[in-house]
């Protein structure tokens, strides 16, 4: 199997899709001559033409509602948001509009939208261009969210995503663009709602998502020359959530600590934490669930303070060592 | 344009049928039948006429939580609305959406919608899909005066107008938004002038002029299809009623409410009609046929099933 960069494996399940599917079209800022901010549509614009890779004005209510309103008449549009920053700039569109026009309208509506874009830090880009904050859109009834980890998982997860007839909040992290793995050639599908074990283990559960799926198989591998046997579950998808696959991993190590990329208070570790307590694991937990999460703090500039902004693998090495004390 | 007289009688009885049924409404509202609140278009009948009446059936619509003319004239059955007032299970969105959610896609109405300018984004995104499958639609976006202060009314009519999107957009100036009157809220003195800013078209109609408002609009939704890209559409027209159930109209006055009602649209159209030539039965036989479609509707709505708390979880996702 070819190894390949996850910007690239997202890139090949986007062009596969529009080539599957001549309803699918991406829309945002500079997705088209200039490849996205990041590169992600790079090439595409060439090869589809500017009806079908669309540049917009800076404009991210618009990109969001015509996505809406393309989806309603059947279309399959893919909007994509430079930093997930701005998805709050869109937030009326996704969230008062397309997550509720299919419940409030009777259940008459599909809106089969993937709105995508990059959070998180370790760029220097400071407050406005560096937050994770995935989980606030699990909250939106009618809105499904995933975050896939590898090159693999993204291109089958985004194939999944374009196919949905929901709006799907895709959600990427800047240092995922230029990690390495392996992507089989053409079709293939990763399921919405679906963790992940992604290393097996038996001393301790680590529950992480997106970037941190990458640091926390680090720290195990670290832990592993101690003698430590972690299991990594990747969550993958916030909405639905797989409960039963972190259920199981729990009660086989009866240890679990969960990383997450976001501020700590009111994050999706909160929601996987309750599941756990409240779940037939509970009884198996031989040490109480530990969260490791961001600061609640705005991301700062200073790259030794931002560092220190979320979970680095060290972080999660010690947390493992008290879960296991 | 000259207008057939099938046509003109046809816009005759859709204004009927939404003035009897925002009054039927009212008249529910005051005897506590219906709950939550909503929002009526008494003396706006023309402009949602007019405006739908230069669609063709394929056509579609966004719509206001002032929506109720748009629905109707875009051909909404109205046991289906009141059942949707009522919450009943047979209504539009069963229940679930109530007055400010009322869609019909069937019939190409993207919906009302409880976000002012929140329908602007949407039908602009319908007119995209319009273009890229080439199916020849055009979408009638209809707003308030409030709705041009907000900014995805802004970024959605550059866009359309940048990329020379099927889109007519339909600015029902009633003077108000909520209480705060326009010259207020907006440094131009018309909606339409915000148009140049978009380099489109702004047209200023009088919209209590049903056939006014048909021809402006009519023109605009040429040109639309033609691929000539959106228009901006200002129909001066004025709410009799409060803006929603419970609104004292401490910010305008009796004397201009009664000054806009000698404008009103529906018996200015029957006296044009009837200089016209057509014979006063005709009009009469349609006003008494609206009368009993209203009373039908509303007995088959009263009459509808309550929905099941046990599908609450229904129709979330698809």
């Amino acid at each position: 199997m070819a190894e390949k960069l996850y910007i690239e494996a997202l890139r090949e399940g986007l062009r596969e899709e529009m080539l599957r599917d001549e309803n699918v079209f991406i829309i945002g800022e500079d997705v088209g001559l200039y490849g996205g901010a990041f590169g992600v549509t790079k090439g595409l614009f060439q090869e589809f033409g500017e009806n079908r890779i669309i540049d917009t004005p800076i404009s991210e209510a618009a990109i969001a509602g015509a996505a809406v309103g393309a989806a309603l008449c059947g279309m399959r549009p893919v909007a994509e948001i430079m930093f997930f920053d701005f998805f709050t700039i869109a937030m009326d569109q996704l969230v008062n509009q397309g997550a509720k026009n299919r419940y409030m309208f009777g259940g008459k509506a599909k809106v089969p939208m993937v709105i995508r874009g990059p959070m998180g830090c370790g760029t220097g880009a400071a407050a406005q261009h560096s937050q994770s904050f995935p989980a606030v859109f699990a909250h939106f009834p009618g809105l499904k969210v995933v975050m896939p980890s590898t090159p693999y998982d993204v291109k089958g997860l985004i194939k999944s995503a374009i196919r949905d007839n929901n709006p799907v909040v895709f959600v990427e992290h800047k240092l995922l663009y230029w990690t390495k793995g392996e992507v089989p050639e053409g079709d293939y599908t990763v399921p919405i709602g679906k963790a992940d074990v992604k290393r097996d283990g038996k001393d301790i559960t680590i529950v992480a998502g997106s970037i941190m799926v990458r640091r926390a198989l680090e720290a195990a591998q670290k832990l592993e020359e101690d003698g430590i046997d972690v299991e990594v579950v990747d969550i993958r998808s916030l909405k639905p959530l797989d409960l039963r696959t972190v259920v199981s991993s729990v009660k086989k190590t009866g240890r679990v600590l969960i990383v997450e990329d976001d501020p700590i208070s009111y994050g999706w570790g909160a929601e996987i934490a309750a599941g756990i307590a409240g779940s037939e694991a509970f009884d198996y937990l031989d040490a109480p669930i530990k969260r490791l999460a961001g600061l609640d703090i705005p991301i700062p500039y200073n790259p030794n303070l931002e560092k220190h902004a979320v979970p680095q693998v060290p972080n999660i090495i010690e947390a493992v060592r008290e879960v296991l004390r | 344009m000259t207008l057939s007289r099938e046509k003109k009688l046809w816009m005759y009885r859709k204004m009927h049928e939404i003035r009897n049924f925002e009054l039927e409404v009212d008249r529910l509202f005051k005897a506590n039948l219906i709950w939550g609140t909503c929002h009526l278009s008494v003396g706006q009948e023309a402009s949602a006429v007019g405006a739908i009446a230069a669609l063709d059936e394929k056509d579609m619509i966004t719509s206001t939580h002032r929506g109720h003319g748009h629905c109707i004239a875009k051909g909404g059955k109205l046991p289906q609305m009141f059942a949707e007032l009522l919450g009943k299970e047979t209504g539009y969105c069963r229940g679930r959406g109530g007055s400010m959610h009322i869609a019909d896609l069937e019939m190409g109405n993207l919906g009302a919608n409880g976000i002012v300018a929140g329908g602007i984004p949407i039908a602009t995104g319908a007119a995209l899909a319009s273009k890229l499958k080439k199916d020849g639609k055009v979408t009638l976006c209809f707003f308030g005066d409030g709705a041009t202060s907000q900014g995805a009314f802004h970024e959605a009519v550059n866009l359309a107008a940048v990329m020379k999107l099927p889109v007519v957009y339909v600015c029902e100036n009633n003077l108000y938004g909520m209480s705060v009157p326009f010259k207020k809220a907006s440094a131009v003195e018309n909606a339409a002038d915000r148009a140049k800013a978009y380099n489109i078209p702004g047209i200023i109609v009088d919209g209590n002029d049903v056939e006014a408002v048909y021809n402006v609009v009519k023109e605009a939704v040429e040109r639309a299809r033609k691929g000539e890209g959106p228009s901006l559409i200002e129909a001066k027209t004025y709410r009799w009623l409060g803006h929603s159930k419970s609104d004292p109209r401490v910010y305008r006055t009796r004397e201009e409410e009664e000054e806009w009602k000698q404008k009103c649209p529906i018996k200015r159209y029957r006296q044009q009609l009837i200089s016209e030539g057509i014979e006063e039965e005709v009009l009469n036989k349609i006003e008494k046929e609206v009368e009993d479609e209203i009373k039908k509707a509303l007995e088959y709505a009263q009459n509808s099933p309550e929905p099941k708390v046990e599908e609450i979880m229904e129709g979330v996702y698809a």
